[in-house]
């Protein structure tokens, strides 16, 4: 022991100087490092129950296609609805599910911010060499949320499969572009309701809102919502543009609000501004906690 | 009895204390009532009577699942989760040994709960929801007075059958599973996600007997009027009987499982 | 760097107010604040060992919050190692260990080892000197049957002990142990305590621990800060504490019969019970001439030393401070008109 320690301390020279690098490194790359790090384990950890790992994501998968399931049993006694075919509606279903179950996946462990206040855990984060906001979005990774994802994606197949739709190259790339931006703007609510935990330590369920609830809204054509209602989820909090302004354009439909085409070509832009004003509502909601401390 | 009303005030102000979680949740139950709200308009107005239903009647309907959502706890929630654990960890045993009823304390304590979603979520969803669409509201008193007593029923059944995944704790490992299986079934069967009456053939048949169709689709029916006289009667026998047949279940299931507790020695 | 004289770890005049928002009726909030750190300076140098005590919601535990960096000081200056820790959060991070007694950072369905493979990785400690201290605590701390189970199946006793190891992985220069005895059998505690002694002699990592344990602080710690209400009420030796409080230990003895109260110089009996006697005696005098003494005098047939506990010291040391001095019990009374 005295050995080993002492030549420990020895070699830590000169002291107060850190290895190099350590103050280069950019706070984004560490915080994906210490994000996947932090995912590793958690995935390992449910391993170590694969038979509920196996029950719990068929059940988010289930939960998650009753949705259609609803929607289908819609079709059953109509043929449109708010003048959208099945095969529309799926699509829109399918780009917002596998968009939501992304951000789920990432950054769906959120909502816990106000328990880990509450219970002083959230101070064992804050002594690592991490990003909290990384180690926070990694807490408690949930790989059964794939079920989501998977689910979405298959009713977006289906959509692919049976719609007619003329397709340019420009409408293949929106495809991918449409859920990685949905997924961010998403993420970012996720992040933002977070933040706004550490002020109201028990209202995760107001992101929920936002969240669950926005996916719903989504999954539905904007001709059903009213006016009033599709413009606030368009300038206020910029859901639209997770799938309802790009999928108008890939199916050559008239957006209701009279966007112009080119807004279907925003949703990156958009994404980005969402996770900017995210990020900066995470670091003004941590330094109160860290000023308050409750 | 009295020990009981305490378990049961216990219940309701345990969820009372908690106001910021009370407001969030109003809020989340409001911004769902305006989605589902405008899909049934966009569904009604092509089929108006779609189900029975007067499209004043289904925007109703919407907003009374947004309010019994939580009393009726349909997507779970509530006690069976601590019930579990303590039966895990093994300290039901504790339980088991009070001068109290296992079924009785949890029951008592879970109306109190519902009590409190009833007032504190139930309300000002569906009072919001009447500010933009049309709602159909009863307007005899007696109405809502059976409407009241067909929700007590429904916690009722509710409870019983979120008792007995509880009680599965006894022998499964681990009942997560199976408490996600029986909500899943719960918020399809109880008309959550579309009343039953929408449900197609043999479908909609064995939904609308199944014990989940007390804990929304009977209550609003009754709320909506279309259960009167001997058909409201009905309604409610079929609503008691779910409650009693699987509250004794849940008896039969608690004596074996404490007669397995003693021989265990705890 | 501690050459210059100036300690590792300094506090000068720190603050730190809260805001409470109270109810007061039925919707109305009163805000109020509340300083749970009042002005707290002190300097710790390299390698030393210090007991940090104070009753419960003295300001402990917002003290070492804020030299964790975790939470920001409303006022004062602060710095470990040469650090500001509220700037520098995670540069503070790689130089500090940090063991909260009650909430372990180990996970919690995998085996302990996977718990430091990721403390490797996070802290990006190189691979050799990894290895070394991992075999180190493992030996020490007597880990090698543990690292392959699952630590949701380790006692407290054993998670404790891999819960310090997992804070000594990547060397740091100080380690903050909060209550790190607490809830641990008699054993636990013995091995604890002398892993935590070799550790700071043999390698000078300073150490900064609180504990309700008096007997840690004995074991342990040459010197002892106490904290009441946010102000520093005491900084010195152990054995200063007991003088400044007339604290005292307790000499329990069974006598072969029942027999009139002992009567013994620097000791008085303070309850009788049969032929078992408690006599308390002054706790920074030795035992051992009174024992001798009683030992000559009396039919002794078994004794034992009870150790004043930790709460008792401080509350004496409290309550003697109010009387003698007129300045310190206005700014007594200023405090609690707050």
């Amino acid at each position: 022991m005295a050995d080993g320690l002492s030549e420990g301390v020895s070699e830590r020279v000169p002291k107060g100087v850190p290895p190099e690098g350590e103050w280069s490194r950019p706070p984004l790359w560490e915080g994906l490092r210490a994000y996947g790090l932090i995912i590793a384990m958690w995935i390992r950890s449910t391993m170590a129950y694969r038979a509920s790992f196996a029950m719990t994501a068929f059940g988010n998968f289930a939960a998650t296609a009753f949705d259609f399931v609803a929607i289908l049993l819609m079709f059953s006694h109509v043929d449109r609805l708010g003048g959208y075919s099945l095969p529309e509606v799926a699509f829109l279903y399918g780009a917002a599910g596998a968009a939501f179950g992304l951000a789920d996946l990432t950054f769906g462990s959120m909502d816990r911010l106000g328990r880990r206040v509450r219970d002083g855990t959230l101070d064992t984060l804050l002594v690592r060499p991490a990003p909290v906001l990384a180690q926070v979005a990694g807490d408690r990774f949930a790989l059964r949320r794939l079920g989501r994802i998977t689910q979405g994606l298959l009713v977006l197949g289906y959509a692919l499969v049976t719609l007619d739709i003329a397709w340019t190259p420009l409408k293949v790339a929106m495809l991918p572009m449409m859920i990685l931006s949905g997924a961010a703007i998403f993420a970012s609510v996720f992040v933002a309701g977070g933040a706004f935990q550490f002020w109201a330590l028990d209202a995760a369920e107001v992101q929920n809102s936002f969240t669950y609830g926005g996916t719903t809204l989504l999954q539905y054509p904007p001709t059903v919502f009213a006016k009033d209602l599709v413009r606030g989820v368009t300038f206020v909090v910029p859901l639209a543009f997770v799938n309802w302004i790009p999928a108008l354009y890939v199916m050559d439909r008239e957006d209701p609000l009279g966007l112009p085409d080119w807004a279907a070509f925003l949703p990156p832009v958009v994404a980005v501004g969402c996770c900017a004003l995210a990020g900066l509502a995470w670091r003004v909601g941590l330094r109160a906690y860290r000023s308050t401390g409750s | 009895m009295r020990l009981y009303a305490v378990v049961a005030a216990g219940g309701f102000r345990r969820y009372a204390t908690y106001r910021t979680a009370t407001a969030a949740g109003v809020f989340t139950n409001t911004v769902f009532g305006f989605i589902v709200a405008y899909t049934y308009t966009a569904l009604w107005e092509q089929r108006p009577q779609l189900g029975g239903y007067d499209l004043s009647q289904a925007v109703t309907y919407v907003w009374l699942g947004q309010s019994l959502l939580m009393t009726c706890a349909m997507m779970g929630g509530g006690f069976e989760d601590e019930l579990m654990d303590r039966i895990r960890t093994g300290d039901v045993a504790i339980d088991l040994y009070r001068p109290a009823d296992l079924q009785l304390w949890w029951l008592a304590s879970d109306l109190g709960r519902a009590a409190f979603h009833l007032l504190g979520r139930g309300i000002v969803p569906m009072a919001l929801g009447g500010l933009v669409f049309d709602l159909t509201l009863p307007g005899n008193p007696l109405v809502w007075l059976a409407f009241l007593f067909s929700v007590f029923l429904g916690v009722l059944v509710s409870f019983a059958v979120r008792f007995l995944v509880a009680l599965s704790a006894f022998w499964l490992l681990d009942g997560a599973g199976v408490g996600q299986i029986t909500f899943l079934a719960g918020m399809f069967f109880s008309g959550m996600l579309l009343p039953l009456t929408l449900f197609p053939g043999l479908l909609g048949e064995v939904a609308r007997v199944l014990p989940w169709s007390s804990l929304l689709q009977v209550p609003a029916d009754v709320f909506l009027g279309r259960h009167t006289g001997w058909g409201l009667v009905g309604a409610f026998a079929f609503q008691a009987g779910w409650a009693l047949a699987l509250l004794a279940l849940g008896r039969l299931l608690q004596s074996v499982a404490t007669r397995r507790v003693v021989v265990q020695g705890g | 760097m501690d050459s210059d004289g100036s300690g590792f770890i300094e506090l000068d005049g720190i603050e730190k107010v809260f805001d409470v928002r109270r109810k007061a009726g039925l919707l109305r909030r009163e805000r109020h604040q509340v300083r749970a750190v009042d002005g707290i300076s002190f300097s710790v140098a390299r390698g030393e060992m210090v007991g940090y005590i104070g009753p419960n919601g003295a300001g402990k535990s917002t003290t070492i919050k804020m030299l964790t960096g975790i939470l920001t000081p409303s006022a004062g200056r602060l710095r470990v190692a040469g650090i500001d820790p509220s700037r520098e959060r995670t540069r503070l991070a790689r130089r500090i260990g940090v063991v909260f007694g009650q909430r372990t950072t180990l996970w919690w369905d995998l085996p302990l080892i996977d718990s430091y493979r990721l403390v490797h990785r996070m802290y990006r400690i190189p691979d050799k000197r990894y290895r070394e201290n991992l075999e180190r605590c493992v030996e020490l701390l007597e880990l090698g049957e543990l690292l392959d189970v699952p630590v949701r199946q380790l006692s407290l006793g054993q998670r404790m002990r891999g819960d310090i190891a997992a804070a000594l992985l990547h060397d740091p220069e100080v380690l903050y142990l909060d209550e790190p005895t607490i809830g641990l059998d008699v054993i636990s505690k013995a091995r604890v305590r002398e892993f935590l002694r070799d550790l700071n002699a043999q390698s000078r990592t300073t150490v900064l621990l609180t504990t309700h344990d008096l007997t840690d602080i004995e074991q342990l710690c040459a010197r002892v800060m106490v904290i009441d209400h946010g102000r520093l009420v005491y900084d010195g030796a152990l054995a200063g504490l007991h003088e400044v409080g007339e604290s005292e230990r307790t000499l329990v003895v069974d006598l072969e019969r029942e027999l009139p109260p002992v009567e013994l110089p620097g000791a008085r009996v303070v309850k009788v019970e049969g032929p078992r006697q408690w006599l308390a005696f002054p706790a920074a005098a030795s035992a051992a001439p009174l024992v001798a003494r009683i030992a000559a005098e009396y039919p002794l047939m078994d004794l034992s030393v009870r150790e004043p506990d930790i709460e008792s010291v401080i509350a004496k040391m409290l309550s003697r401070r109010k009387v003698p001095d007129p300045a310190v019990s206005e700014e007594v009374a200023e405090r609690s008109a707050l």
